[in-house]
């Protein structure tokens, strides 16, 4: 079985975001990065589908150098191959998804595995276009997956629930938490991960869809009413929920 | 100019967001000077146009195929972008539930469309639209704009208001879907959906817990003042990674993003990763014994105290207000 897992380079989650000096994109000094939380349960599935069904799981980033850090921690994970989109501008969803639809069509994998978002833009889209651009099926943000005789049939998180679907492959699938408990890096896995080659191509250059105007910190709420602790300060709350913020 | 609102509905239950974004469908309208068409897709679904005239739409379109009666997103993403294309829309506009959020990439994708996803806020600046979206779960904004000739636009839930209803009855037409097989690639087989308490992503009002709960079973705290409003349960990931509650409740950076009107934290101290899922709700009440939380830097209300202390008067005198 040929498993692609796309992985994304992020500034981890205690990451206190600033506006670089353009307006319109973060300020990288002093942030540290990190493998997107919901990859690692993308390269779970694929190292557990490997293991099941045997082949090849090949980790793929789009992004600058840096994101060999990335793609050496899931080489760690167990990855067996992986593959640099070297390019370090800044794309929006569509162009990602080109970018990693059109290796993937080289490599032509059974299936493709995203975490469900990328922490950065949060948006979401990204395995979806990839999935629309390459004519394939897609279940995103799924928590349970088996596939057997081709068939894949995965449980979904929806609005309040859950929902079983099936497709066939090859398809692209988005993991949420859940689907599996992602393992650490062995010692053995990290040194392994040190020596071998990260393959590096370059993406044709394509025009984004969406055009960044500016970037801001969100309005300073200011502080709000502390209400004391006593049984007096319960009622105060009810009162102002009721009369001031007019919720209840 | 014409905007397309798909309209949700999930079971035969048209979702509030379909009525939060053909009202932003409509402010949009009014600004570019264009015309609203909502787009009603499923199985027996022509029942549900009633709840959606006088928003400000010129017509709701109905597409109606039995095969259609549970989710397909291959099939629905085809329904939507070839309605899209007959009616000419330069703008279509979903909710960014997960629902949308599975649609829209593919919609965006066969309309050749960029596509801003998960927006707080649209507005029109010289003819643009000029699109307000959080990332960084939410502790910096971006101000976007579509530069291709048709645009998709996904909105947060909760976050736009929808418009009083008018007495206008808005035309209604049937339209026909030009769905094969194959269109039904991926097809849900089955939905659960949870009874009784309403979804944390489009909940009004929102009461979660952390780790100041002690222990799972003092849930039934935060269960009875949620159940008091009338609202969802939430977590913590800490809560949630002690395997005290389901994932499914945990909002935060690595859980879900809310913005209902009211948000209730208690026993949460407020790390970063908490206040990126909740810091757009409207208004955020905290309930925590250390003053010096974070949380409470972005309440609007605290109280600083002993959950177990505050939680029962405070459930006991919600309850004679909502009567629940």
């Amino acid at each position: 079985m040929k498993i692609v897992v796309c992985v994304n380079h992020v500034p981890d989650t205690e990451t206190k975001v600033k506006v670089g000096a353009d307006g319109k994109l973060l300020d990288p000094t002093g942030i540290n990065w990190m493998l997107s939380p919901y990859d690692e349960f993308g390269i779970e599935e694929g190292l557990r589908l490997k293991e099941k069904n045997g082949g090849e799981v090949i980790a793929i980033s789009l992004g600058g150098d840096a994101n060999k850090e990335t793609l050496r921690k899931s080489l760690a994970m167990g990855v067996d191959k992986a593959v640099l989109l070297k390019d370090a501008s800044v794309r929006d969803s569509f162009a990602v998804g080109k970018a990693l639809a059109d290796v993937c069509k080289e490599i032509s994998p059974d299936i493709i595995l995203f975490g469900k978002m990328s922490i950065d833009y949060y948006d979401e889209q990204v395995p979806g276009i990839v999935a629309e651009l390459l004519g394939m099926s897609s279940v995103s943000v799924v928590v349970k997956m088996e596939i057997a005789d081709g068939k894949v049939i995965c449980e979904r998180e929806i609005e309040g629930g859950h929902e079983k679907v099936e497709t066939e492959l090859p398809c692209v699938i988005s993991a949420q938490k859940g689907l599996n408990e992602p393992r650490y890096p062995s010692l053995k896995g990290i040194m392994a991960a040190k020596s071998k080659p990260i393959e590096e191509k370059v993406p044709v250059a394509i025009a984004n869809r969406v055009e960044v105007l500016e970037m801001r910190k969100p309005a300073d709420k200011g502080a709000g009413k502390i209400l004391g602790s006593d049984e007096a300060a319960v009622n105060e709350l009810v009162r102002l929920l009721h009369e001031e913020a007019k919720i209840i | 100019m014409k905007i397309l609102v798909f309209a949700e509905q999930r079971e035969g239950n048209l979702k509030k967001s379909a009525l939060e974004i053909t009202s932003a469908g409509k402010m949009l309208a009014t600004q570019l000077n264009a015309e609203v068409e909502v787009l009603l897709v499923g199985n027996n679904v022509a029942s549900l146009a009633s709840q959606l005239n006088g928003f400000g739409a010129v017509k709701i379109l109905v597409g109606e195929d039995a095969r259609l009666q549970t989710y397909s997103t291959t099939a629905y993403a085809k329904a939507i972008a070839d309605v899209a294309k007959q009616r000419q829309a330069n703008i279509v506009l979903l909710s960014a539930s997960q629902m949308g959020k599975d649609l829209s990439p593919r919609v965006a994708v066969k309309l050749e469309a960029g596509l801003a996803a998960d927006c707080t806020a649209l507005k029109v600046e010289n003819g643009d639209i000029v699109a307000t979206r959080p990332i960084y779960a939410g502790k910096a904004m971006i101000d976007v704009k579509v530069t291709t000739a048709t645009k998709v636009f996904s909105l947060r839930p909760n976050v736009f208001s929808a418009l009083t209803q008018n007495g206008n009855a808005t035309a209604v037409e049937k339209i026909s879907l030009e769905l094969s097989d194959a269109d039904f690639s991926v097809k849900a087989i089955s939905t659960s959906v949870a009874s009784g308490r309403p979804d944390l992503t489009e909940a009004n009002i929102v009461v979660s817990g952390g780790r100041g709960m002690k222990g799972p079973e003092h849930f039934t705290l935060i269960e009875q003042l949620a159940d008091a409003f009338g609202g969802a349960v939430g977590a913590s990931r800490a809560v949630v990674d002690a395997g005290w509650r389901a994932h499914d409740e945990q909002v935060g950076q690595t859980g879900k993003t809310v913005s209902p009107s009211l948000y209730v934290a208690c026993g949460i101290s407020g790390a970063v990763q908490h206040l990126a899922g909740m810091s757009s709700s409207k208004c955020i009440v905290a309930i925590n014994k250390d003053k010096d939380a974070p949380i409470f830097q972005i309440a609007d209300y605290g109280i600083v105290g002993d959950v177990f202390a505050v939680l029962p008067p405070l459930t006991q005198e919600i309850k004679k207000v909502t009567g629940l």
